[in-house]
């Protein structure tokens, strides 16, 4: 609250000295959005007053307030989460007040920024703090950030400061609340742009490297029956380099960190490395990409002690395609810091208007492999005795270029986008997907997902605004209907066996949408979980505010952004959202 | 802290003054497809009016919208000069997909990559797709959150009004 008075006291003070300039050249914008829910209990789908609790009532909401003045911007975020346990976010993020604030100067030369802090160099690597509101997720940085471009495509950027855990205070906290120094510096050079000659050229060129260290002050910490030295500053670097000749792009970033023993890793002194490669190739109506990346012990937190998603420093980019669809968008994959390979493969292609199969208006294909497997760790020998993983050692090694025998994910589609006429258009996308249920969830003993799944989507233009859209989806499982389930595992098929799902949806652009759905899971081994989850939705549009309310059952599954996931359990109830901004 | 944060802000706010803003866009460095740096602020269509979409590949509703836009481009620039700028808020796990996917969709549209969402905050886009309008000054004049078949149309009225 005092940050607030601040605030109005400055720009009231600022007013009083220039006046009528002041006013005119002052921009206030802000944003909101409130996310409220109300559950109920549903014994069909196994929720019961005892899972509720008490609290059938979850509110979310956040305010956003910026003020600017030419090169001058300061901004605030209230926030108030009031969770429940059927939300399905972590019980910390509980709480209301003013979780960010931040004022900046930037010239276009010179920047400093003080506050919370979002940026991240490179790829993020080894740097990358963000906000994902739907995740409750936020690993700003409090600490103050400089920019300096002394010349035409060179960036240098420097950060210091102290990471957002929740709600906890920044000093003084328990040691699980604790959070480590986190400094960096980024430099990027764009040879295209500051050497004249290759102004317009085909070769295109752009350098950058990090240097990132965290700093905590504990160096004991006892774990098991063994005391452990811990290094108190922990480094992690990054080079990265972005090539271009014509059509073709080539850009690749390599990031190491130091040895960091963490409650994540298990404590072990192993160095960690990362490499993101991409090659691409397009041109008007077609583009390629191929992609690969391997992690080894990259968890980066500035407090050892965390687990989860706490207090990451660095991001791990995953490569495999995002689905939407509400069938494959259940089998999400969430990054695996602790080592990863992947690959991923995409093309899309417009097959051109006028021809025999682009028709009057083009064909739109996509294909798309990815598929990440565990690296492969071989034990070291410790006095005598092989051991992998054993807090206080090295931990295992392991070979660069060796894929490990585990695959966490495999993911092959095709799409087709076809418009037909001026009234109709057509989707239809074949999806076959490998699921690593216990890696990717945690399910121990988990059976594999290997699905087959069919979308598609058909919409009417019935006129220039009301149109009709219909959704069919089916999945085929490998875990069949008459599946022996061992009742101790019960809970790792709550979402297992086929499923069908169909929508319709109804819309007056660009103002209203109503639309009905109902996914069955009616190949659920367990004849109790054979359940539909009908949802019904109405939304109206307004500019840039838009209102939704929906009911129904919501299936259990994981809502992720960007690799990093959140579990939310199967629910049933109300939920209304409001977005706008000024 | 509190302290240097306050002074800070006061210093900041007095050289704010100083500096000329012309239009609505924030001061903020984006790359766009060549990897070249552009500042959002020096933005403009030569005094004609410009729109600008946020968008992602995960996005089913910015993909229809972007797909819808383009069957209409060419009619819309001839009859008004509008310029489309089109700014994907993927993150790092998509940059180097981006160039391939708008060429293998054939959009015509200058894109630009706000990696960490900067632009994005800093315009208060919470979901994508969220469009603006800007008239020839860089001012907003219309904006619009999500999509729906059919919703390019409200746009173009809106173009055509600012357009002489």
């Amino acid at each position: 609250m005092k940050r607030l008075t601040l605030l109005i006291a400055l720009v009231l003070c600022a007013t009083a000295i220039y006046g009528q300039d002041f006013l005119t050249k002052s921009k206030v914008s802000g944003s909101f959005q409130i996310d409220g829910n109300y559950y109920w209990e549903d014994k069909g789908i196994g929720i019961t007053e005892e899972d509720i609790n008490g609290e059938s009532f979850g509110a979310y909401g956040f305010g956003k307030l910026q003020y600017q003045l030419g090169n001058f911007t300061a901004g605030m975020r209230f926030e108030a989460y009031q969770t429940t346990p059927m939300s399905g976010f972590d019980s910390r993020v509980k709480g209301m007040g003013v979780a960010n604030f931040f004022a900046t100067y930037d010239n276009g030369t010179i920047g400093v920024t003080v506050g919370d802090i979002y940026d991240q160099f490179g790829n993020g690597l080894v740097f990358r703090t963000y906000e994902e509101w739907t995740l409750g997720f936020d690993n700003s940085l409090r600490g103050i950030r400089a920019v300096f471009r002394p010349y035409d495509g060179v960036t240098i950027k420097g950060i210091y400061g102290k990471q957002r855990l929740y709600w906890a205070k920044y000093d003084n906290v328990s040691a699980a609340e604790e959070r480590g120094l986190v400094r960096g510096i980024d430099g990027e050079w764009d040879l295209n742009s500051s050497i004249t000659s290759l102004n317009g050229s085909k070769f295109r060129a752009a350098l950058g490297a990090s240097f990132v260290s965290k700093y905590e002050a504990d160096s004991k910490l006892h774990v098991g029956d063994i005391d452990l030295i811990m290094p108190q500053n922990v480094a992690a670097y990054s080079g990265r380099m972005n090539l271009g000749y014509g059509r073709f792009g080539f850009s690749t970033e390599y990031a190491r960190k130091i040895n960091d023993p963490s409650s994540f890793n298990n404590y072990i002194y192993n160095e960690g490395q990362e490499l993101l490669a991409s090659l691409s190739y397009s041109q008007k109506g077609l583009g390629m990409v191929l992609q690969v990346k391997r992690v080894d012990n990259m968890s980066f937190k500035s407090n050892r002690l965390a687990t989860q998603n706490d207090l990451d420093i660095g991001f791990i980019p995953p490569l495999n395609y995002t689905h939407t669809h509400s069938l494959p968008s259940m089998f999400s994959y969430a990054t695996q810091p602790l080592g990863e390979m992947g690959i991923q493969f995409q093309v899309n292609y417009t097959i051109p208007k006028k021809t025999l199969l682009g028709g009057k208006y083009g064909t739109k294909l996509a294909f798309n492999y990815s598929q990440v497997n565990d690296i492969k760790r071989d034990s070291i020998n410790v006095d005598g005795v092989n051991m992998i993983n054993q807090p206080g050692t090295k931990g295992y090694t392991s070979s660069f270029f060796a894929i490990g025998d585990r695959m966490f994910y495999r993911d092959f589609n095709f799409e087709i986008e076809k418009k037909i006429s001026a009234k109709w258009n057509l989707t239809l996308m074949y999806i076959n997907l490998y699921y690593d249920m216990e890696t990717i969830e945690g399910h121990p003993m988990a059976e594999p997902v290997e699905a087959h799944f069919a979308f598609g989507e058909v919409i009417y233009k019935i006129n220039k605004k009301h149109s009709v859209r219909v959704e069919l989806q089916h999945m085929w499982d490998n875990v069949g209907m008459d599946q022996e389930i061992d009742p101790i595992y019960e809970d790792n098929y709550n979402k297992r066996g086929n499923w069908m799902a169909f929508l319709v949806e109804y819309t007056i652009a660009p103002k209203w949408f109503v639309s009905v759905a109902d996914k069955y899971n009616y190949g659920n081994p367990i004849a109790e979980k054979r359940d539909h989850y009908f949802t019904g939705s109405i939304g109206y549009i307004k500019d840039q505010t838009r209102i939704a309310l929906s009911g129904g059952r919501q299936s259990e599954g994981l809502v992720c952004v960007g690799g990093v996931c959140r579990a939310v359990p199967a629910s049933s109830g109300l939920s209304l959202t409001i977005t706008t901004s000024f | 802290m509190k302290k240097l944060f306050a002074f800070l802000l006061f210093g900041f706010m007095f050289f704010g003054l100083n500096a000329q803003n012309k239009s609505d866009l924030p001061n903020i460095t984006l790359k766009n497809l060549d990897g070249q740096s552009v500042n959002v602020a020096e933005i403009n269509n030569d005094g004609k009016p410009f729109v600008m979409t946020f968008w992602a590949t995960w996005c089913g509703p910015c993909v229809k919208e972007h797909n819808a836009l383009t069957e209409v481009y060419d009619d819309w620039v001839e009859e008004t000069g509008v310029k489309i700028f089109s700014v994907s808020i993927d993150d790092a796990r998509s940059t180097a997909k981006i160039r391939p996917f708008v060429d293998g969709k054939g959009w015509p549209f200058e894109i630009l990559l706000d990696v960490n969402k900067d632009l994005a905050r800093a315009m208060n886009v919470s979901n994508p797709p969220h469009t603006f309008l800007f008239d020839g000054d860089g001012k907003i004049v219309w904006q619009h959150t999500g999509y729906l078949d059919g919703g390019e149309e409200d746009l173009y009225q809106e173009i055509l009004k600012i357009s002489k």
